[in-house]
């Protein structure tokens, strides 16, 4: 199953290539991978029926062991139905929706791309795999929020959504390695089959959660959602309705049948999702813009969906399975008919819409079903799964009151603000008001095909929707068992609550105004947005504060802070841990007491001397001293490194002396100086100790003759300093050379950037 | 500051034969004492006698290569060097020996590392010009009218 979510990224990259010639063939090419991917799951349907699943797994660097494993089972066939097929349905769409352009191939493409990344995330069985394929929908979403990238707002929202997304994708990947390492493997299917235990779980469920959170716009973290609405609406109808939202739904689902016990997971999820439900829906009663409405409805719906797939009961993740699958159908329609009604009249604000009048009869059917749908009103599929999901809460002793008093609360509002969106599409035009052309057929067709498939599921719901959510609930939580849906269950408690969600809601239609004033009186001065903005100024407002202290430009200071951290923390480390090893002999040969004499009053005569170029050629006199030092202790390669670098470094100090004073400045004050002089005999006094230290100190097993062993067998050299340098250690110096190289692009770049006052140096930030 | 006819005469002489002991010191390196970086080092030095003989602009003329060419390419070089055992199955960094005899150089032994090593020695001697051309050009404007 590799090859299909490589044929999503060939397919949409050679969109993105192809982009300005295709027009809207785009979306037609586009939607190939996405049919590919609905006939496999065709094809192998009968395999993950009874909790069966398919391996795959694609090893790609085997010296290192690295593998992409994928697996195939009865959830990631839901997911995969959801993600293709309301894919093909947006790529139907799209074709009509936006005009031929390089800008919409681009679209097409990214769309594609998406995909892939969900088809990815969904099949995937490793942790890790999970995490990047998760990082790569968060950054095609980037991309397709921020798509009219002369808009400020849609910069604005993309990085919002980025930012959040990213940053609680971090902080999964941090729970991933913990819970990786405790479980000893970081395969989905195994860590769930066999959950670790310990303190650590707790920490990684925790750090999961975050990445759930954001991912799935829950409270507190959901601001983001509405400001991602400034996509195109296919994209969001796709991404931050259908799929990319319902990512973290996906992962709550598999991890809660095993975790759900765990820790503070369930209070905190159920939290979570009822805050996030009841909060969404009472701001989706606040929007006029329908666009808006449908986002916080489905922050809304995406609140319930967590509180069902996270409590990881078996009643309750079946019950979710079915709303996953509901919600996908009627919110994309929902979304499709913003876009329809964007796209022809110019506004989806409801105070400005007045009404659409014949032609529009197909599009108002479609509003009213999915609404219906969504608002949990029989016989379609949204009422089934908002009956299984009262059912599976009917049967929990403690907590189970509490939660269904938060879900028939939030239905409630569902209903409301159902009511509210499709009263606004169904209107009549107000007489005199100018007739609005009626949409294409072929607009409307992706849109009129979801409503049917609500209508027929929840007609049909044994036949078409019980295998698939049978197949999904059972692999999530082998306790599940038979699942049964069906639109009458007889006179149950599900359904008197039912009844009572209806009534609630009826009040809340009837008292409308009410309620928009009692809201406008409790809405809270400070949202999500607000909490965003003033996380990120706070972060600036550090930020600089931590430069201006650390960097505050001061030579003399940044050398003290080097030089003295050099001294304290291996003198540190030499009081508490080292011996003294005695002095050593006093000398071996006469040279030596030359050299060193040599060293000492050259560096003496350094530090005093009043000229820079003086300064300079006797430091360079102790370099070569050391050179010499190196020869006569037997060390070639030292011997001549050092001797060539003392010789660049005075070449290099000469061309950097041209542009300063030929004396040292003499103005300072004295007790500056003495600073001076107490840090440098603290950094002498330090070193010199710590090489005393060093050198007394006889590890019984050095590495040294091992690698003069290994040198000419292994790697055909007799140098052994130069085979540590290439080969044993090679990985090393490339890392080095590509310091080196980093540096010689630095240097270049900043003694540029200081000599050319003609050229603008444009401003960076505020 | 005008060009001296002994510092030319002089740089030409050291020039060439630095750059041979650099050459000799990388080749050598694997068995001797020597290498990619002191190799490097010693021809860096050969390109500073040019700067002090001629300034920037002597040192721009000995090659067609531009600084930042020759940096980078080194540590394509040695990433290539080191990543491509991986194409025959085998580890990052693995090494392996090449025996010939040659005429004129007699029996030569080569090994995948000296790959490594000219790439080392590119990214010193690129260092080195990319300081020339930071730093070396200020004093350019008391020699142009």
């Amino acid at each position: 199953m590799s090859w299909l979510v490589l044929l999503h990224a060939v397919v949409g990259v050679a969109i993105l290539l192809a982009a300005s010639h295709l027009g809207r063939w785009a979306f037609g090419v586009g939607a190939v991978p996405m049919v590919a991917s609905l006939g496999y799951v065709a094809a192998n349907a009968g395999d993950v029926a009874d909790g069966g699943a398919t391996d795959d797994r694609l090893s790609w660097v085997a010296g290192l062991d690295l593998t992409l494993d994928l697996r195939f089972d009865g959830f990631g066939l839901l997911m995969l139905l959801i993600i293709s097929g309301i894919g093909v349905a947006i790529m139907a769409y799209g074709a009509s929706y936006f005009s031929p352009s390089a800008r919409t191939g681009r679209i097409a493409g990214l769309l594609v791309l998406f995909s892939g990344s969900m088809v990815g995330l969904v099949l995937s069985d490793s942790l890790l795999a999970v995490y990047v394929f998760w990082e790569l929908t968060s950054i095609t979403s980037w991309l397709l929020i921020g798509t009219n990238d002369t808009d400020p707002r849609a910069r604005a929202g993309a990085l919002h959504a980025l930012m959040v997304t990213g940053a609680g994708g971090l902080a999964m990947l941090a729970g991933f390695v913990v819970l990786g390492q405790a479980a000893g493997t970081y395969s989905l299917s195994g860590i769930v089959a066999d959950p670790p235990t310990g303190g650590s779980v707790g920490v990684a469920l925790g750090l999961v959660l975050v990445g759930i959170v954001t991912k799935s716009a829950q409270y507190p973290t959901h601001a983001w959602l509405p400001g991602a609405m400034v996509a195109p609406t296919p994209v969001s109808a796709y991404l931050h309705s259908a799929t990319m939202v319902k990512a973290g739904i996906y992962l709550a689902a598999r991890l809660a049948p095993a975790f759900g016990p765990v820790g503070a997971w369930r209070p905190a999820v159920i939290a979570i999702g009822l805050v996030t439900m009841l909060a969404g829906g009472l701001r989706a009663l606040r929007q006029h813009d329908l666009k808006l409405l449908l986002a916080m409805g489905t922050i809304s719906q995406l609140g319930f969906m967590l509180v069902l797939v996270g409590a990881g009961e078996p009643e309750a993740t079946a019950a979710g399975c079915v709303l996953l699958l509901s919600h996908a159908l009627f919110k994309a329609a929902l979304f499709l008919v913003v876009g329809i009604v964007d796209h022809e009249v110019g506004t989806r604000d409801r105070r400005e819409l007045c009404g659409f009048g014949p032609g529009w009869g197909p599009v108002k059917a479609i509003t009213v079903i999915s609404a219906a749908s969504m608002a949990g009103l029989p016989p379609l599929v949204g009422f089934v799964a908002k009956e299984s999901a009262y059912e599976a809460f009917v049967h929990e002793g403690a907590w189970g009151p509490v939660v269904l008093a938060g879900l028939v609360a939030g239905s409630a509002l569902t209903i409301a603000y159902s009511v509210r969106f499709a009263t606004t599409v169904v209107a009549r035009p107000a007489d005199g008001a100018a007739e609005v052309l009626a949409p294409g057929r072929w607009f409307v067709a992706p849109a009129a095909v979801l409503a049917a498939l609500t209508v027929a599921g929840g007609l049909f719901v044994a036949v078409l929707v019980e295998p698939v959510v049978d197949a999904a609930a059972v692999v999530l939580d082998p306790a599940v068992g038979e699942v049964h849906l069906s639109l009458w269950h007889g006179l149950s408690a599900a359904l008197a609550l039912s009844l009572l969600t209806y009534a609630v809601g009826a009040l809340l239609v009837a008292g409308r105004s009410a309620v928009a004033r009692a809201q406008l009186v409790l809405r809270p001065r400070f949202g999500g947005e607000d909490a965003f903005v003033a996380v990120v100024r706070g972060l600036n407002i550090v930020a600089a504060q931590t430069t201006r202290v650390v960097q505050n430009g001061s030579l003399p200071i940044y050398m003290a802070v080097i030089l003295l951290t050099a001294v304290v923390i291996p003198g540190g480390a030499l009081v508490t841990y080292g011996e003294w090893p005695g002095w050593p002999r006093f000398a071996d040969t006469p040279l030596q007491v030359l050299l060193a004499g040599t060293i000492v009053a050259t560096a003496t005569a350094a530090s005093v001397v009043k000229r820079r170029f003086g300064a300079v050629i006797l430091l360079g006199a102790v370099g070569y001293s050391m050179s010499l030092v190196f020869v006569v202790q037997g060390a070639p390669d030292l011997a001549l490194t050092q001797f060539g670098v003392e010789t660049l470094s005075i070449v290099v100090f000469m061309l950097v002396l041209r542009n300063l004073p030929a004396r040292f400045e003499q103005r300072r004050p004295a007790i500056a100086t003495w600073l001076r002089v107490l840090v440098a005999t603290a950094v002498a006094v330090g070193i010199f100790a710590f090489a005393m230290v060093i050198s007394g100190t006889r590890l019984p097993r050095t590495v040294a003759p091992e690698l003069i062993e290994r040198s000419l067998p292994e790697a055909e050299g007799r140098n052994v300093v130069n085979v540590v340098l290439v080969d044993f250690r090679g990985l090393d110096t490339l890392g080095e050379i590509s310091v080196l190289v980093a540096a010689g692009v630095g240097v270049v770049a900043l003694a540029r950037a200081g000599r050319r006052p003609n050229v603008e140096v444009e401003e960076v930030g505020e | 500051m005008s060009r001296s006819p002994i510092m030319d005469t002089t740089a030409q002489l050291v020039f060439h034969s630095a750059l041979v002991l650099s050459l000799y010191l990388l080749f050598a390196g694997h068995n001797q004492p020597g290498g990619g970086f002191v190799g490097g080092l010693v021809a860096a030095a050969a390109v500073a006698v040019h700067y002090v003989a001629g300034g920037i602009d002597d040192v721009r003329s000995l090659s067609r290569l531009r600084p930042w060419t020759i940096l980078g390419g080194g540590l394509v070089l040695a990433s290539l060097a080191a990543i491509s055992p991986l194409v025959g199955g085998g580890s990052v960094m693995e090494s392996g020996a090449l025996e010939a005899d040659l005429p004129v150089l007699g029996h030569v032994k080569v090994t995948s590392t000296l790959l490594f090593d000219t790439g080392v020695y590119a990214v010193v001697v690129g260092l080195m010009l990319m300081v020339f051309e930071a730093v070396g050009e200020e004093a350019e404007p008391e020699r142009r009218p």
